[in-house]
């Protein structure tokens, strides 16, 4: 019993780090039909984000006090990071491929090759000095009123904007750098985030041991499923990105910018892999490398899942996880220690994590042989065309 | 048409001639090292070839050719790996003393022979190509649902020869600059003379092969699944048999490019079937001209001796640049380089610029080609 | 009367509840020209679906020349002899319109003696001969992304002739053409039908009278009323339909 709570809650907090990644990937999808191949390089920009917000608040003496709390402080950062680097990739590139997918997914590999390359070359103070910028430079058009950006006068302020946003951004990287040295060299080596002392060790229930991390984990993945699902089904622009995802032409003529909600959407869904990123960095080291790891086991969710559904994108990445957990670790042999021979040495044979993704994988296709739309497929006339 | 037909004859005429005499001349100019580079990057031209097929023609995008580019060069270095095992203690190769194999692993013992392991190198790739394909397009799985699944195989083919270290070396991969060919070491000079001039005839007669494939009905049927797959099913089409058959065509094409390539790099190695490795051949495609056989061509081979030039000078800059050329050639270059030119992209492009003096009488021109398209 | 071409027993669609076609019964005998007519939304595409089996009904049976087509899939009916045209033109645009014309005449339909054989004397004769019915013969080597809509709607019957089918199932062939077209395409059709067997759908009435055929009427997934034009035209249950129940229409 205890063997099989324990390797529950294993999976469970596998899949769950599935699922917040997935989620931002699974929503992008559903609206766009686009596959974001740089969303795992989000993820790395998410989790680095983390590493530079702990490194903050451990070397500046004014945050110093409140170290304790900076995974949360973190979580919001690296929402912010990865959206503002989403919009900018949406505004600049997708935007131009609506309606091409694979032209998409070649794009977006492309970003994720520069991204990668990014932080290995440029420090990571001035990669910070960068995200400032944009948000400055992004976020001025809207903050500004109107009139002021009408014309060819608006041309200049906008023009200006940038330039006043470029040179916040140089002075965010400079201060950064003189603040924590560690922040002004480039290096292409794997950094470590540290948890917090509260969070380091784990609960004891049932005499079973879970690892704080694991639970903070769980408990982010289901904070951010709340708040996207109470999101899409109650605020008003959820329930315009849900009507966009099911016709996009009828939403258009009925005044709802899709311009806005593709925006908000791929915002979202790139913050959400910012999250993701966090609870990344929380379980190992973090480098360049980081998001490419997670970014297939995504993908299988978002194709077990179907298209454009929470429920099936949550379903399907936890049972990934436990799934995952059961033939990697071997538990099915210590769950059932007297299972015949035959089978007990295939089982052994899939009994490492690689593997299980190999036995995984073959579970998956087999299923789509019987459901090629996956869980919860979209039904009608118009899915076809 | 007839007119853009002639010129679209006399670009692959001229590329031909280039082609053929930069192969001719380059043992004789290129330093060894780089004779064996350009080798290496004819053999890609294979597998780009069978990207083409796949995705310029039928519109499949598929990531993970590295699976059946791999299993090709597994194919060629195990043989090899046999054929100079006899030195060694129980006559089997020098990797499995390491983890106390004293037995050869079943599946290795057909690759005794030589004709056997001929044929395995594009045709075991064709099946498993087959077999995945026709598992996948039997569902109608199409578009990314398709590349998503090609790359996750992928993934899987990595892990499982990754992680056996028992049955074929693992993460180590099979060397065969060392292993023995007709009694010469592979990696000699003189052996990888000869891969060089294999590559370069195999790649001829690839193109050739492909270009057969798409010169008739077939090549258009290819083509109408590409832009419409629903009609083709209604005028009486299976696509899901056209599309596996392409599809195994192209993995064989990968295993024989994969076999050169191992041969004439010294070793193969699950790192042939990593990620980024298989996005790439896309775009030697897209670079080149997909749809353009001679584009696939191209585009690995000038493509791939770009980056060994840029890597050797700037390491840390390839990554922006093939980062770039994905985004550039998606965005504005969609038809690829050739494809660009044989739709007058130059001419207009000089126009555009101002350079050409003929500006006044090529509106002219482009209207006349029209007219004699309706006729 | 001989036994009818194609069958429709009590289909039934339902798409998540909703009744798209409701015990829906048709039948057509061989050589026969049929219009379908019916508001939007009165299950006419949903109805071709059936047919060729794009859409599996929840419910009911298919007959064609005495053998169900439930459960087969699509290029196997094209084979068995049913063509479709789509509503919107579908020709392959990338191909050129001899080329179009080669594909859909092509017998057998199968990789390898497409990729070996090539095409028979017979075969180009009837290319050449679609092509003069159509007018489209001076374009030949023209891509069919190139033709106007009306070329298209008309290459693509064409190549529907071109299968031979048995059975040819036309959606709104006279969508977006200007009525020199409407009334050629009208007589095209009547031409045709005596040796194939035509269905046409449509709700441009004009066209439909001049096809000069008997009349079924769709309504909400059944057939409301079948008959001659006038039948149909004087019918009350139609011209509440059509005319009495405006809210109706916007379905």
């Amino acid at each position: 019993m205890q063997l099989i709570i324990e390797s529950l809650f294993n999976g469970v907090a596998i899949g769950s780090v599935l699922l917040v990644a997935a989620l931002g990937l699974a929503i992008v999808f559903g609206l766009m039909g686009v596959i974001n191949l740089a969303h795992g390089e989000l993820m790395m920009l998410g989790a680095y984000s983390t590493y530079v917000t702990q490194l903050l608040f451990k070397q500046i003496p004014m945050l110093k006090p409140f170290y304790d709390i900076y995974v949360i402080v973190a979580i919001g950062i690296a929402f912010i990071v990865s959206g503002v680097v989403g919009i900018l990739l949406e505004r600049s590139i997708i935007k131009r491929l609506y309606g091409s997918p694979l032209e998409t997914l070649l794009a977006t590999w492309g970003v994720s090759l520069i991204l990668q390359q990014f932080v290995r070359s440029v420090p990571l103070a001035y990669g910070s000095g960068v995200v400032v910028a944009l948000l400055i430079a992004l976020s001025s058009p809207l903050l500004l009123p109107d009139d002021l950006l009408a014309g060819t006068k608006g041309k200049f302020i906008k023009a200006g904007t940038w330039f006043l946003s470029a040179i916040a951004g140089i002075t965010t990287g400079g201060i950064l750098s003189s603040l924590v040295s560690k922040l002004g060299r480039a290096s292409a080596r794997n950094v470590d985030v540290t948890a917090p002392s509260w969070m380091r060790g784990g609960i004891e229930v049932f005499g079973t041991t879970f690892p704080k991390t694991r639970l903070l984990i769980i408990l982010i993945t289901l904070i951010s499923v709340v708040l996207v699902s109470i999101f899409l089904s109650k605020s008003s622009w959820g329930i315009r990105i849900r009507a966009v995802t099911q016709n996009r032409s009828m939403s258009d003529c009925l005044g709802i910018s899709t311009e806005t909600v593709d925006v908000l959407t791929f915002g979202i869904g790139s913050g959400l892999a910012g999250v993701a990123g966090v609870a990344v960095s929380l379980l190992g080291s973090v480098g360049p490398n980081v998001g490419g790891s997670y970014i297939v086991g995504c993908f299988m969710v978002v194709v077990l899942g179907g298209v454009g559904n929470l429920l099936g994108t949550i379903i399907a990445s936890l049972s990934i996880g436990v799934m995952t957990d059961l033939i990697g670790a071997g538990r099915l042999l210590t769950i059932w220690p007297t299972m015949p021979s035959p089978l007990a040495s295939t089982i052994d044979f899939f009994a490492t994590t690689s593997m299980a993704r190999v036995m995984i994988f073959a579970l998956i296709v087999i299923f789509l042989q019987f459901r090629p739309a996956g869980l919860f497929p979209q039904k009608g006339r118009m899915v076809e065309s | 048409m007839n007119n853009s037909r002639k010129t679209q004859a006399w670009i692959s005429l001229m590329i031909w001639v280039v082609i053929i005499a930069a192969i001719i001349a380059a043992p004789a100019v290129l330093p060894v090292f780089r004779l064996n580079l350009l080798g290496r990057y004819l053999s890609l031209a294979i597998v780009a070839l069978g990207v083409d097929l796949i995705w310029g023609f039928t519109g499949l995008l598929s990531l993970g050719q590295g699976i059946f580019f791999a299993l090709g060069g597994y194919c060629a270095a195990m043989y090899l790996q046999l054929n100079s095992a006899f030195e060694f203690p129980n006559g089997i190769p020098e990797f499995f003393g390491l983890y106390g194999v004293e037995k050869l692993p079943f599946f290795w013992e057909p690759f005794n022979s030589p004709i056997f392991a001929l044929i395995a190198i594009w045709l075991i790739p064709s099946l498993v190509a087959g077999v995945l394909g026709f598992l996948v397009f039997r569902n109608r799985i199409k578009g990314v649902y398709f590349s998503i699944l090609t790359q996750a195989s992928l993934l899987v083919f990595f892990n499982l020869f990754n992680g056996q270290q028992k049955l074929i070396n693992g993460t180590n991969g099979l060397k065969t600059d060392v292993t023995l060919l007709f009694g010469q070491m592979v990696g000699s000079d003189v052996v990888q003379r000869w891969f060089f001039w294999i590559s370069a005839v195999l790649v001829i007669f690839a193109w050739l092969f492909s270009k057969w494939i798409v010169r008739d009905r077939f090549g258009n049927i290819l083509i109408a699944i590409r832009d419409d797959e629903a009609r083709v099913r209604f005028t009486g089409y299976n696509p899901t048999i056209f599309k596996t058959i392409i599809f195994a065509i192209a993995g064989g094409l990968a295993g024989i490019s994969g076999a050169l390539y191992t041969v004439q790099s010294g070793i193969v190695s699950p790192q042939f079937m990593t990620v980024p490795f298989s996005i790439e051949m896309v775009i030697w495609v897209a670079v080149g001209g997909r749809g353009t056989l001679l584009g696939a061509i191209l585009g690995a081979v000038v493509i791939n001796y770009a980056k060994s030039l840029v890597s050797e000078a700037l390491p840390a800059s390839w990554m922006f640049i093939q980062g770039g050329l994905f985004i550039l050639v998606v965005t504005a270059l969609p038809e690829g380089v050739l494809g660009w030119i044989q739709r007058g992209g130059i001419r207009n492009l000089l126009v555009k610029v101002g350079f050409s003096r003929n500006i006044a009488t090529y509106p002219k021109l482009e209207i006349a080609d029209r007219e004699d398209m309706k006729v | 009367m001989s036994s009818p071409l194609l069958q429709l027993k009590d289909i039934t669609v339902s798409f998540e509840g909703f009744l798209a076609l409701e015990n829906l019964n048709l039948s057509l005998q061989p050589g026969e020209l049929r219009a379908v007519i019916g508001p939007n939304g009165a299950g006419k595409t949903t109805f071709l679906d059936v047919i060729t089996g794009k859409v599996r009904p929840t419910n009911g049976d298919v007959i064609f020349k005495e053998q169900s087509l439930i459960g087969k899939r699509e290029h196997r009916i094209a084979r068995l002899g049913i063509g479709r045209k789509f509503q919107s033109p579908r020709v392959f645009e990338n191909l050129s319109v001899y080329d179009n014309l080669a594909l859909a005449v092509a017998i057998p339909k199968k990789p390898f003696p497409l990729l070996l054989g090539r095409l028979q004397g017979l075969q180009i004769d009837r290319i050449s001969q679609l092509m003069n019915i159509i007018n489209l013969n001076s374009r030949a080597t023209s891509l069919a992304g190139s033709l106007s809509h009306g070329q298209k709607q008309w290459l693509e019957i064409a190549m529907l002739v071109g299968q031979k089918p048995d059975l040819l199932l036309v959606d709104e062939p006279v969508a977006g053409l200007t009525d020199e077209e409407t009334e050629l395409t009208a007589d095209l059709l009547k031409s045709l039908s005596g040796e194939n067997t035509v269905l046409v759908i449509d709700h441009d009435m004009e066209f439909i009278r001049r096809l000069d055929s008997p009349v079924t009427v769709l309504h909400q997934g059944q057939v409301l009323c079948e008959g001659s034009m006038e039948t149909v035209q004087n019918d009350p249950k139609v011209i509440e339909v059509y005319l009495g129940q405006p809210e109706e229409e916007k379905l």
